[in-house]
């Protein structure tokens, strides 16, 4: 063997060998998410670190390190549209990347957050009971009643934990359909967080 | 001879950071969370960034 071809073998070694760090194994947490809160809707709560994570990363930091590093249902989708070949890559259509619908989404996802927290308010409120059900697309009431029986928490925080859960798994539905019809990672197109982190990083730009 | 390279449509982009991922020669960076911007330098033109782009943002050029 030549010189040459042992140094490329090397290089080659190298680059499989690369060390990979551990945020870029953050699509098993969205899986172990959803399989805690099949047991116990409480875990539901963890999701909020999804929520506020890539907030304090665009406010602060003013970028989206967390979408382009450790995002783990992006990285979910990527195991499994293009390692699992699970997605047909082929382009979606104009509109779902467009301002209006990225915009439009976020509104009406915004909108069905705040419902889903008056719903807990009233549950806090006693205006409403406690509801062991999830609810898919907005629209399909699942029961759920073997996720929580009681806590030392009141009724309010498991309330929040189903409709908390229901979001969760909705969006995720939803970014596995797009995936497989088109490229793997479609859904951060108009991803709410992805479109929110992106408009206040050009806000701070803009300074 | 004509040298191909990736060109990012920032007005499109959504600043996922999966071309970045993909590039085997990283020439490719999020500026600020805005838009992808491509190294000239660095960027060979070999696609795989176009091919994983979700909003179809980077067309190669030559």
């Amino acid at each position: 063997m030549t010189n040459k071809n042992i140094k490329q073998k090397e290089t080659k070694r190298k680059i499989l060998k690369r060390k990979r760090p551990w945020y870029e194994y953050l699509w098993i947490w969205s899986i172990v998410y959803f399989a805690l809160g099949f047991f116990n809707i409480l875990f539901a709560w963890l999701g909020m670190i999804d929520f506020i994570l890539p907030l304090i990363f665009a406010v602060a930091g003013g970028n989206k390190w967390f979408c382009n590093h450790m995002c783990g249902r992006g990285q979910l989708f990527w195991v499994l549209g293009r390692n699992l070949k699970c997605s047909r890559g082929k382009s979606a259509p104009k509109w779902m990347a467009s301002k209006w619908f990225r915009y439009g989404f976020l509104a009406f996802f915004m909108t069905m957050f705040g419902s889903m927290v008056f719903q807990t308010y009233q549950v806090f409120a006693g205006a409403g009971s406690l509801g062991k059900a999830i609810k898919l697309f907005w629209t399909f009431k699942v029961p759920w009643k073997w996720a929580y029986t009681n806590s030392v928490f009141p009724d309010w925080v498991a309330q929040f934990g189903f409709g908390f859960y229901s979001l969760m798994l909705t969006s995720t539905l939803i970014g596995l359909i797009v995936m497989a019809l088109y490229k793997e990672r479609t859904w951060c197109t108009f991803c709410p967080m992805g479109t929110m982190t992106q408009g206040i990083c050009k806000l701070k730009n803009k300074e | 001879m004509n040298k191909r390279k990736a060109v990012p449509d920032k007005s499109i982009c959504v600043a996922c950071g999966v071309c970045a991922l993909q590039c085997p020669r990283k020439a490719i960076s999020i500026h600020k969370g805005c838009f992808a911007v491509v190294d000239n330098e660095k960027c060979v033109g070999c696609g795989l960034c176009k091919k994983a782009c979700p909003a179809d943002a980077i067309v190669i050029e030559s």
